[in-house]
């Protein structure tokens, strides 16, 4: 762990000059570093070179995915998604900037019941209706993946980097049934009254008649094969 | 301490094992159907069970040295698997519970995979890689259950690639096979790499790596090398996620695939680079067998989990987390 976070730092030192740099994260692809880049207070998301995977296939991965994440943050941005800015990006070694969002994670924030929890939902929903309507999955919808910016209150998606470009009802489908798989996992008490908040902003964005399709999908991705019995009643009111 | 007798039976493999709470094995005896041609039919599997039921129940008796008087209760694969073959296993541990008097206890095939893989590495509380011919998932306990941070969305790993193997004409099993070839590569072709957060997708790996076969354009070795490459390093990949999220220190691999020198070098590695310890499931434990039935079957019984012959059919579809672990407080 020491050794993967080691790395990632000397080699940010050397290829960017970022300054007073302090690990967040060391996650499954990637290191979060933040830091101060010409002046800003910036994250820089590294991803280290996986040992385990052939060298060729690891700099396709590592490279693709970068160039795939910039692209999608900088449209999301455009098309008026709260995302962090993107401030600077080198492909060749898997390295993004972006501006770094204070506040804290929708996760923490639900489990100190903060009072404006649905409100946080809504606003998710009709965020990731956006995306949604502009051909774009996030791929990796969970509450760690929402940070509450601390001036607005405003949900901010992070980390896009299982993000694509899409427009298949499928693939909306799968998005929204990975979220919901995660709020059964984290907040099992509560997750059908998120999910539910949720599809009401997503809804507000989209339309009746394009969510009941990608809903059609969720239930259809539910009941294949691998999944119980119980998984397949329906989890959300509309 | 209790003694169990367990019976697996639901895929290929008729097993019967006997085996104690505290992790004795006295008998471990299985037989393994191999189709003659194509894949394994169910009907045809299930009557291969039933011809050699009797046999493998005597034989593991004997292994072990004791007779029916010595034995606390009768252990049964009920699911996930196939009916014919489920039906099979079930049949006989009925039919023994009734004629000898002894307690019916239900075992869940992918749990026992589990509890043989903690038994046999002495890890205590493993992140848990399960990967065979019917099965592609990562699981721990969490609250109670072994809960599912990733598996596959449609078809099983170890189906991928025996169908690859089945197809450009290697034997069953073809894991061993592909494997063999894979280590004889020299180049690298790009194929499919699909990850969907925590879960993987293997079926349009395996349709493009035998559109590639036919095309002639590469040789079977570079086409096995890339199979096998992107199939484990997908699989690593989302195991790395779950360990990164969990945060627990010790992982493991079980099921028939464990045996995979590949995977498990793989394994090892991001292990490593992780700072975690990582160990396989002794390989004579790794395919499906009788004693893991028997031993979990034991720690159930401990627990007082017994059904009635009423209740207890068959359930092809019974997942992981379904199941409640009271054994791990």
């Amino acid at each position: 762990m020491e050794g993967i976070a080691a790395r990632a730092l000397a080699h940010l030192k050397d290829v960017i000059g970022l300054e007073n740099p302090e690990i967040l994260s060391v996650g499954a692809e990637a290191v979060l570093i933040k830091g101060i880049y010409a002046g800003e207070t910036v994250v820089a998301k590294f991803r280290v070179p996986k040992n385990y995977r052939h060298k060729e296939l690891d700099r396709y991965l590592r490279e693709s995915r970068t160039v795939l994440e910039t692209r999608v943050l900088s449209k999301s941005y455009l098309i008026g998604v709260s995302v962090p800015q993107v401030v600077f990006v080198a492909v060749e070694d898997g390295l993004i900037l972006v501006e770094y969002v204070r506040g804290e994670k929708l996760k923490k924030t639900i489990e100190n019941n903060d009072h404006y929890v649905k409100e946080y939902f809504l606003e998710l929903g009709k965020n990731v209706g956006l995306l949604h309507s502009h051909g774009i999955i996030h791929g990796d919808l969970t509450t760690s993946n929402v940070i509450i910016r601390e001036e607005t209150k405003e949900p901010v998606l992070i980390d896009f980097g299982l993000s694509f470009f899409s427009t298949k009802n499928e693939d909306r489908g799968v998005d929204l049934h990975l979220f919901l798989r995660a709020l059964e996992s984290t907040h099992p008490n509560r997750s059908s009254e998120f999910f539910t908040e949720f599809l009401e902003g997503y809804k507000s964005v989209r339309g009746r008649q394009e969510t009941e399709k990608v809903l059609e999908k969720v239930k259809d991705i539910r009941s294949r094969g691998r999944y119980v019995k119980e998984r397949r009643k329906t989890y959300w009111k509309m | 301490m209790v003694v169990v007798l367990g019976i697996e039976s639901t895929a290929h493999t008729f097993g019967v094992g006997i085996a104690t709470d505290k992790g004795d094995i006295l008998a471990n005896v299985n037989d393994t159907y191999v189709p003659v041609g194509g894949g394994i039919k169910p009907t045809e599997a299930a009557e291969h069970h039933s011809k050699v039921a009797v046999d493998i129940l005597k034989r593991a008796l004997k292994e072990a040295g004791i007779g029916f008087d010595r034995i606390d209760g009768v252990a049964v694969a009920l699911g996930p698997g196939m009916g014919p073959c489920l039906r099979v296993g079930a049949t006989l541990a009925r039919y023994l519970s009734l004629r000898y008097r002894k307690p019916l206890v239900p075992v869940n095939h992918a749990v026992a995979h589990v509890e043989i893989s903690r038994l046999t590495t002495g890890f205590h509380d493993p992140i848990i890689v399960y990967v065979a011919g019917g099965n592609t998932m990562i699981v721990t306990l969490v609250e109670g259950r072994y809960r599912v941070f990733g598996e596959t969305l449609d078809m099983p790993l170890g189906n991928c690639l025996d169908t690859f193997a089945r197809e450009v004409g290697l034997s069953h099993p073809g894991v061993p096979k592909v494997e063999e070839l894979a280590l004889k590569g020299k180049r690298y072709i790009r194929m499919p790499y699909i990850v969907k957060g925590q879960d993987l997708s293997y079926s349009g790996l395996l349709t493009y790596a035998l559109r590639v076969y036919k095309e002639k354009k590469y040789s079977l070795e570079d086409i096995c090398l890339s199979l096998v490459e992107n199939a484990y390093s997908m699989l690593v990949e989302v195991a790395e996620r779950a360990v990164a999220h969990i945060g627990k220190n010790e992982l493991t691999l079980t099921g028939g695939v464990a045996r995979s020198k590949i995977l498990n070098k793989k394994l090892q590695i991001m292990a490593q680079d992780r700072g975690i310890k990582y160990k396989p499931v002794s390989p004579e434990y790794a395919g499906d067998n009788g004693a893991m039935i028997a031993y979990t079957g034991a720690l159930a019984f401990a627990k007082n989990i017994v059904i009635d012959v009423e209740e207890s059919s068959i359930r092809p579809m019974w997942r992981i987390d379904e199941v409640d672990i009271l054994w791990r407080e």
